[in-house]
């Protein structure tokens, strides 16, 4: 049951995005434009699809056959959804196809044509050399959407697709699993292990192949590390699942009731989600400590991710002190865009919210209709012991046994409610959270740069006032603290621009994976529900059968004679030569 | 104030078979009005025979008229060998009003669809309890009518007839406690009795029989309604998720809001199908749990009344030999005890008629009943089928 996310590479903003201001972005200030490439030839090698191999095969059939760089990613997992990850591909490519202009159905059309000749030469080209590649795809940076018009010029579309199907194919290229929750240790010392497994062709890991065991503490240290050293960027950095002190506990106590399961279960699927989000984001990939958690054997305990460290109380002090401040803080907001865009993710996370509220109720309701149709169908079951017509006795048995049946189908309608869906819900909002954070980032960057300004403005009235007053050697110093601070009030202005540019395309991105996340759990999810409603029409027909088998023979009732359930039509029939009281119809 | 038409009456009638195939006397309730508590229906009599004044006419009654007409079937001493049919419920309408009164303190918090189709969801509950009492009232009659004794009953034809209130004939507060002072009594005399040795093996196995089958059928049309009730509960559900994932996609403006759409509308369509099978396990299993239930109810007074008039007779047995002992008033003694048997005989015979065509009743009705839920579950399972296929071929296409 888990979850996975596809992570495309972030579309190049002036390709996929018809974002005009990304567009201006990447053609005015060179600079970024640089960034963006740079850190692009890094997202072609960097993107997951933690699905199995199912996909790998369906993917080279569309491309090219073959030419795919095989990872054959049959990572074992818990549940697998070999049937869900058909749709990844069409996904990809549709909605590439959908962000470009309506030609760009030709021009995929030419690429499907032109896969195996251009395939074999994507292949080389990146896995020797990176700045070759991106120096390739600079020439399709500055491009529009509409470059995608069949130009005569038979290399832009070519090497478009190129980049389409070399994100493609690299977004199988580092698959992360969790698996197998051990419990080690024993009473209230006792922790749950899982099994990190990866696979991978980026150069940059040691080894293709490779796993290590991780607990719970290590993950949240993870996210610790990295939020200290991204926020700073303005990324958005995934956040792991929710300590909770009940669930735990009850594992840690060796209780092996089927919430204690359940709830491992569900942790495991977070866990694996969660790292999968990580890795698939470009930057957070490079960052020395994923690489770490994914590969050193030994991890140091995280112990400032305890509740009750010193750390936990600094954090909460800190989230305290910043609440405080967004309230006091009014930012004079040039662009907008922010603006909106903040208001629409508030909006977004009140409506997960209730919504995740109402799927939580659902699951529950479900649960409640699995115990009572289990408790039903014990009592029917019983009532047609105690029913003397034979016929009509077995078709009580055969009604409750369709009931036991329905119990189980709605059962598995529970899980699927609570794993695929609720759990989406709750993942993303506190993705979104996450998000809002990124906002926060930037307000405090605009903060430092404003503080900055101000203390430049200081200096220089002092400068002024040295001046006047006439103090040489005193002059000189404010003359150093000025350029000084000219130089920081100039590079914190740079960082709020870089900052802003960071948020907006990840919301940009995080937007484009939201909306292929959820259509995929979506689709994962109605799937589930078609298969147990098939399941269910099955067994109704079934049971109708047996049922009119059941009673099809009139039913004599027998007042002299008791039967056992089991008894045979054809003894009641030698027995029953007494009158037959008429049966009405 | 609500009514219902004639054909989706007979679509619900489901316990009994049919009942009304009698052309000599054809009852029918094809009109029911509701005003804030009471019920008023209007009972249609078609009949040949020359008994009745007219040959078609209605007349307009109330619950507590049904209720009446069945405590004096009861307390006729001639009927005491006949299953009277169970009285039909007092119309229960607490469980939808209950819920309008929490949609209406909770509507400042929904959107104004959702509140709408909650709305209709109450109102749909309703109609459905009503048709189920109007349903239940007229089977009360239909079985009466195709009686072969209690057809003839004088109560009854008033009952069909006359065209005043019938509030003159209503119990008053002395018969009510009267009532209920009787019915304990008779709680108490049904233990004593049931000490009473039994001559009879069919009606020995048949008291067991009823004993055993009426406390697990009583056991299992409880725990059926719950599960009627988590269905439903489901229902509501899908109206919430359906309206929230509305109003998350009014907000969106990215590529998710057209599945965030299609999504909803699903649930949408989804939650009618789950409704209708939630009403439909509802009138086709615990309806019918419940309506046998009563009527076994009804064949175990019939043989609590044997069982009195065996102990009478017994007794006046004794008193007998007691008479004759002191050889004083023997002839009264005897005219008792002769009365006294021919009574029992008299219920012996006729419990033996009633129990018998009781249980081939049952056996069918539970038969055409199971039968017709399962195809009707079949039918949705269908449905819902073909309307998830149908979102899941939409989303993908996108």
């Amino acid at each position: 049951m888990a979850a996975s996310s596809d992570r495309n590479p972030p579309p190049f903003p002036t390709a996929e995005e018809s974002e005009p201001g990304l567009c201006d972005m990447a053609d005015a200030d060179s600079d970024e434009g640089e960034d963006i490439f740079v850190s692009n030839s890094h997202y072609s090698t960097l993107l997951i699809s933690p699905c199995p191999n199912g996909l790998q095969t369906v993917m080279t059939a569309r491309l090219c056959g073959g030419c795919l760089q095989s990872n054959p990613v049959s990572v074992s997992r818990g549940v697998s959804q070999p049937d869900r990850v058909t749709e990844e591909p069409s996904d990809l490519f549709s909605e590439e196809e959908e962000a470009a202009s309506s030609t760009a159905a030709k021009a995929n059309g030419v690429h499907s044509d032109d896969d195996n000749d251009l395939f074999a030469d994507a292949n080389v080209e990146l896995s020797t050399d990176k700045s070759g590649s991106s120096a390739r795809k600079e020439p399709s940076g500055p491009r529009h959407a509409s470059s995608f018009t069949p130009s005569p010029a038979a290399m832009q579309p070519t090497s478009l697709e190129q980049l389409e199907e070399e994100e493609a194919k690299d977004s199988f290229d580092v698959d992360v699993a969790v698996t197998n929750p051990e419990k080690v240790g024993d009473g209230m010392n006792a922790y749950v292990a899982y099994k990190v497994s990866t696979r991978t062709s980026l150069p940059m890991f040691r080894s293709k192949v490779f796993s290590v065991r991780r607990r719970f503490s290590d993950f949240l240290g993870l996210y610790e590390k990295l939020s200290v050293k991204q926020s700073l960027h303005g990324c958005i950095i995934p956040p792991p699942p929710e300590k909770s002190v009940v669930g735990m506990t009850k594992v840690k106590v060796g209780m092996d009731d089927p919430s204690s399961v359940e709830f491992v279960e569900r942790r495991r699927a977070a866990l694996e989600r969660y790292l999968q989000r990580v890795v698939s984001h470009p930057s957070l990939l490079q960052d020395p400590d994923v690489r770490e958690f994914l590969e050193r054997e030994d991890l140091p305990r995280a112990v400032n991710t305890q509740a009750l460290s010193g750390a936990g109380f600094l954090k909460m002090i800190n989230k305290a002190s910043d609440a405080v401040n967004k309230m006091t803080i009014k930012m004079n907001e040039s662009d907008t865009w922010f603006e909106d865009k903040f208001q629409e993710v508030e909006n977004e996370e009140q409506q997960l919210r209730k919504l995740h509220v109402v799927v939580d109720s659902l699951v529950n309701h479900r649960k409640e209709l699995c115990g009572n149709t289990a408790v039903f169908a014990k009592s029917l079951a019983m009532l047609g012991n105690s029913e003397d017509n034979t016929a009509l006795s077995r078709a009580l048995s055969q009604l409750a046994e369709v009931e036991d049946k329905m119990e189980q189908l709605h059962q598995e309608e529970a899980a699927s409610d609570f794993f695929i869906f609720a759990e989406l819900l709750g993942d993303y909002i506190r993705l979104l959270g996450a998000v809002r954070g990124c906002f926060d980032q930037r307000m405090r960057a605009w903060q430092r740069w404003q503080e900055a300004q101000s203390t430049l403005q200081k200096k220089r009235e002092a400068e002024a006032k040295l001046l006047w007053a006439n103090k040489p050697d005193k002059l000189q110093q404010a003359k150093e603290e000025i350029t000084e601070w000219e130089a920081r009030v100039t590079q914190y202005e740079r960082d709020f621009d870089r900052i802003g540019m960071t948020v907006r395309k990840e919301v940009l991105r995080f937007e484009k994976e939201k909306a292929k996340d959820f259509k995929s759990q979506i689709i994962k999810y109605l799937e589930a529900m078609l298969q147990s409603q098939q399941r269910l029409h099955q067994r109704c027909s079934t049971g109708k059968c047996d049922l009119e088998v059941c009673v099809v023979k009139r039913a004599v009732p027998s007042f002299y004679i008791r039967y056992a359930r089991t008894s045979h039509e054809q003894r009641r029939q030698t027995k029953n030569g007494e009158s037959r009281s008429a049966v009405l119809a | 104030m609500t009514s219902i038409d004639e054909n989706s009456k007979e679509k619900l009638r489901s316990v009994s078979v049919d009942l009304n195939h009698d052309a000599s006397l054809l009852i029918d309730i094809p009109d029911a009005l509701c005003e804030r508590d009471k019920v008023k229906f209007t009972v249609h009599t078609k009949t040949t025979l020359s008994s009745f004044q007219k040959p078609d006419f209605s007349v307009p009654r109330q619950h507590e008229d049904f209720i009446w007409l069945h405590d004096t079937l009861v307390e006729t001493e001639d009927y005491a060998g006949l299953i009277i049919p169970p009285a039909p419920p007092k119309p229960d309408f607490d469980s939808p009003r209950e819920k309008m009164h929490k949609l209406g303190e909770g509507e400042a918090t929904m959107t104004k669809e959702e509140y709408t189709k909650m709305k209709q969801e109450l109102e749909a509950e309703y109609l459905a309890v009503f048709k189920k009492t109007v349903q239940v009232h007229e089977i009360f009659l239909q079985r009466l009518s195709s009686h072969p004794v209690l057809s003839k009953d004088r109560n009854f034809q008033i009952f069909l007839e006359y065209d005043q209130d019938l509030s003159v004939r209503r119990k008053n507060a002395k018969e009510m406690f009267g009532g209920f002072f009787k019915n304990m009594v008779k709680s108490a005399d049904e233990v004593l009795i049931s000490g009473v040795k039994e001559v009879d093996d069919f009606f020995e196995q048949e008291k067991t029989f009823l004993l055993d089958y009426y406390s697990k059928i009583k056991d299992s049309t409880a725990k059926a309604e719950k599960m009627t009730r988590a269905h439903k509960n489901i229902a509501d559900d899908y109206i919430h998720i359906s309206a929230t994932l509305n109003s998350l996609a009014a907000d969106d403006m990215t590529a998710n809001k057209k599945n965030l759409e299609k999504l909803s509308d699903l649930f949408e369509k989804l939650r009618k199908v789950e409704g209708r099978v939630a009403s439909d396990q509802d009138l086709k299993l615990t309806e019918l749990l419940r309506y046998y239930m009563r009527d076994i109810q009804a064949a175990k007074d019939l043989l609590y009344r044997r069982a009195r008039a065996l102990a009478d007779y017994e007794n006046s047995n004794k008193a007998l030999d007691k008479a004759r002992l002191k050889s004083k008033d023997i002839p009264q003694a005897e005219e008792h005890q002769r009365q006294c048997l021919q009574k029992f005989d008299k219920l012996s015979e006729s419990g033996k008629k009633e129990l018998t065509s009781f249980k081939g009743r049952r056996v069918v009705a539970f038969r055409k009943n199971f039968i017709e839920m399962a195809e009707l579950e079949i039918k949705h399972a269908k449905n819902s089928v073909t309307l998830l296929q149908g979102c899941i071929e939409l989303l993908k296409s996108n």
